[in-house]
């Protein structure tokens, strides 16, 4: 069943066309990759769902409702989470904080309630609960309640991560999880990243560059190159596509898909 | 994993506004003495104190505004103003009573404010500060000109406000209801800053676009801060006209709207505390200043004329010090010598 209907989606920023009539569709319960060369328009297109950019044209339906034209705290409360690149983190407050912040559109009190005390109490203790559970998952236990801006740049992957598991999304879109990561880091969350996917049965849309991990865990992959999806199947497919081949590998991409078949 | 555990049992703990017991032993302390205040010191001193309240309650407006939400405004005293003259004019000409004339006072602020935020919902920074600065010279230049409401600068008197049948006649009957509002003021922000509300506040002010992917709602919360803000502002110079008794277009201007910035700037924005502390602080100052510099002035009558400007001057280089040394303000000074004495990990 689809979830995320993305049909002929189109921007340009002055002259520079970073998606060409991209269609893509994610169904329920899948584990996709998006993979392209550095400027190939993979995080345009997740802006794009969540709602940073507008798109000049095209239309993206959630759920069977177009949302290419609502805000971005909109899209939040519809179920899609996100992380970005860059962390985007609230660098002065806890880890904690950071990921009750994520659950910010679980809360259904209002402001007047939120100021008096007894209710106050009661709704945070039921929240903090599940961002409990959350540190627990991720394993981050002992930064519960370190200022997130002090924390190594693994972590704070993690964290933003992690906030956007707070938020109970029905899409988790994750731009370059492990960039940055040492290799025990990566393989850390990579596990996190097939948990969320095989326990909670997150449908999950993830860009990255490590081709081990991309072959390894997604179930199907999308190729952008200058703005247009050039192929899409399971890494099988991927891997024997001569167009990704040449466009997304350049000279040396034997070797590179080589070694991804060996791990 | 014994860590986690303890922690676990304590969340109620972590969501308490005064989580140590220590807390709120001084706490009691100070509000005794606080109540007992009146008794103790003359008439003079009841008043200061009551404008500290007063300042008390503005600067946690701002605060939420300012400290919590990082919305620079300058317009903080119009707010005040308008306030101080709803609820002069709906005393003064129609006659209502103080309980009337009080939460008025505070929803036409909160208006204006709404009203006000709405365009600096697509300016940021420097653009927002010109905005609110502009609206505080409109504010100002109202006041002065609209005689037939605000009688200019020959200042509009207030009633002396009446209370569930008593007359608040004296300096001290009137302390008590600007402390039992500066309390519930106190209390209120604290709340609010602890809650999901004020969490998305200080969102918006480290990250927005952070808070954006996380679903809060950027114009939503910004009017809010706004709406929040002038509403207390509203209240504070409507107290701050009933406590005068007669208000005049340079109660509102736009030193006074600096200065409130300065209370929370030496205080440390963002901290309940800090705005408590920066409005005492700054309203005592000046009295510290004369009461140090009236025996000089007397003895060499040639400086007397100078003791003003060396106030000023003063006010300044505590603020530019504040800025340079100590950006947390007098709370974070107050912190660290807390930390300093506390032997840090046992305690918990
Ligand atoms: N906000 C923007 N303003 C101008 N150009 C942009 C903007 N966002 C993306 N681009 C351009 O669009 C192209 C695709 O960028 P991006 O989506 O970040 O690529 P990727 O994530 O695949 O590396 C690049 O040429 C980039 O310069
Ligand atoms: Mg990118």
């Amino acid at each position: 069943m689809v979830l995320l209907d993305i049909q002929d989606i189109s921007i340009s920023f002055g002259g520079i066309t970073a998606l060409g009539d991209v269609t893509l569709s994610v169904d329920r319960g899948t584990l996709c990759a998006i993979i392209g060369p550095n400027g190939a328009g993979k995080t345009s297109l997740l802006n794009c769902i969540s709602g940073f950019y507008k798109p000049d044209s095209g239309t993206i339906v959630f759920e069977g409702q177009d949302i290419s034209k609502y805000r971005p705290d909109q899209i939040a409360q519809r179920g899609v989470a996100r992380t970005f690149q860059n962390v985007e983190l609230f660098a002065n407050m806890n880890v904690i904080d950071n990921m009750l912040l994520g659950r910010h559109h679980h809360f259904q009190i209002g402001f007047l309630k939120n100021a008096i005390l007894g209710y106050r109490a009661k709704a945070e203790t039921i929240h903090r609960q599940r961002v409990e559970e959350i540190i627990d998952f991720l394993e981050m236990e002992q930064w519960r309640k370190h200022l997130v801006g002090s924390l190594p740049y693994g972590v704070q992957k993690r964290v933003e991560l992690g906030r956007a598991l707070a938020q109970e999304p029905k899409i988790l879109l994750l731009d370059e999880p492990m960039t940055g990561m040492n290799q025990e880091e990566t393989e850390d969350i990579a596990r996190f990243i097939l948990d969320i996917h095989e326990e909670l049965g997150t449908t999950i849309v993830m860009i990255e560059h490590d081709m081990n991990v991309v072959m390894d865990i997604s179930e199907r992959i999308c190729v952008l190159d200058f703005g247009k999806k050039i192929a899409e199947g399971t890494p099988l497919e991927i891997q024997k596509d001569p167009e990704v081949q040449k466009a997304y590998l350049g000279e040396n991409y034997e070797s590179v898909l080589e070694g991804a078949r060996r791990s | 994993m014994a860590v986690t555990r303890f922690c676990i049992r304590s969340y109620p703990q972590d969501l308490k506004v005064f989580p140590s017991p220590a807390a709120r032993i001084s706490l009691v302390w100070l509000l005794l003495f606080l109540l007992g205040l009146p008794f103790f010191s003359g008439k003079y001193i009841t008043f200061v104190a009551a404008v500290c309240g007063v300042s008390v309650i503005s600067a946690l407006g701002l605060n939420i505004l300012t400290g919590y939400t990082g919305l620079i405004s300058l317009g903080h005293a119009a707010f005040m103003g308008i306030g101080a003259y709803t609820a002069a004019a709906l005393a003064n000409k129609a006659g209502f009573p103080f309980l009337a004339a009080l939460p008025l006072a505070g929803l036409l602020a909160a208006a204006t404010g709404a009203v006000v935020g709405i365009p600096t919902l697509r300016l940021r920074g420097l653009y927002l500060v010109v905005t609110t600065l502009a609206f505080e010279f409109i504010v100002e230049h109202i006041i002065y000109h609209w005689e037939s409401m605000t009688q200019s600068d020959r200042g509009i008197s207030l009633p002396t406000p009446d209370l569930f049948g008593y007359t608040l006649d004296t300096y001290e009957s009137f302390y008590y209801v600007v402390l039992v509002l500066a309390v519930a003021t106190a209390l209120f922000t604290k709340n609010l800053a602890m809650s999901r509300t004020g969490r998305a506040l200080v969102a918006i002010r480290d990250r927005d676009i952070a808070a954006e992917i996380i679903g809060v709602h950027l114009a939503k919360y910004k009017i809010l801060a706004f709406v929040v803000s002038s509403f207390i502002a509203g209240i504070a110079g409507a107290l701050y006209a009933y406590l005068l008794g007669l208000i005049s277009p340079d109660h509102f201007t736009f030193n006074q709207s600096v200065l409130y910035i300065a209370m929370i700037i030496v205080g440390g924005m963002g901290t309940v505390m800090g705005s408590i502390i920066g409005a005492v602080f700054m309203v005592l100052l000046p009295e510290v200043i004369n009461a140090i510099s009236s025996p000089i002035a007397s003895a060499y009558p040639i400086l007397s004329p100078r003791i003003g400007a060396v106030s000023v001057i003063v006010y300044g280089l505590v603020i530019i010090l504040f800025l340079l040394f100590e950006p947390n303000g007098l709370y974070g000074i107050w912190i660290r010598i807390k930390r300093y004495w506390k032997p840090w990990p046992f305690t918990y």
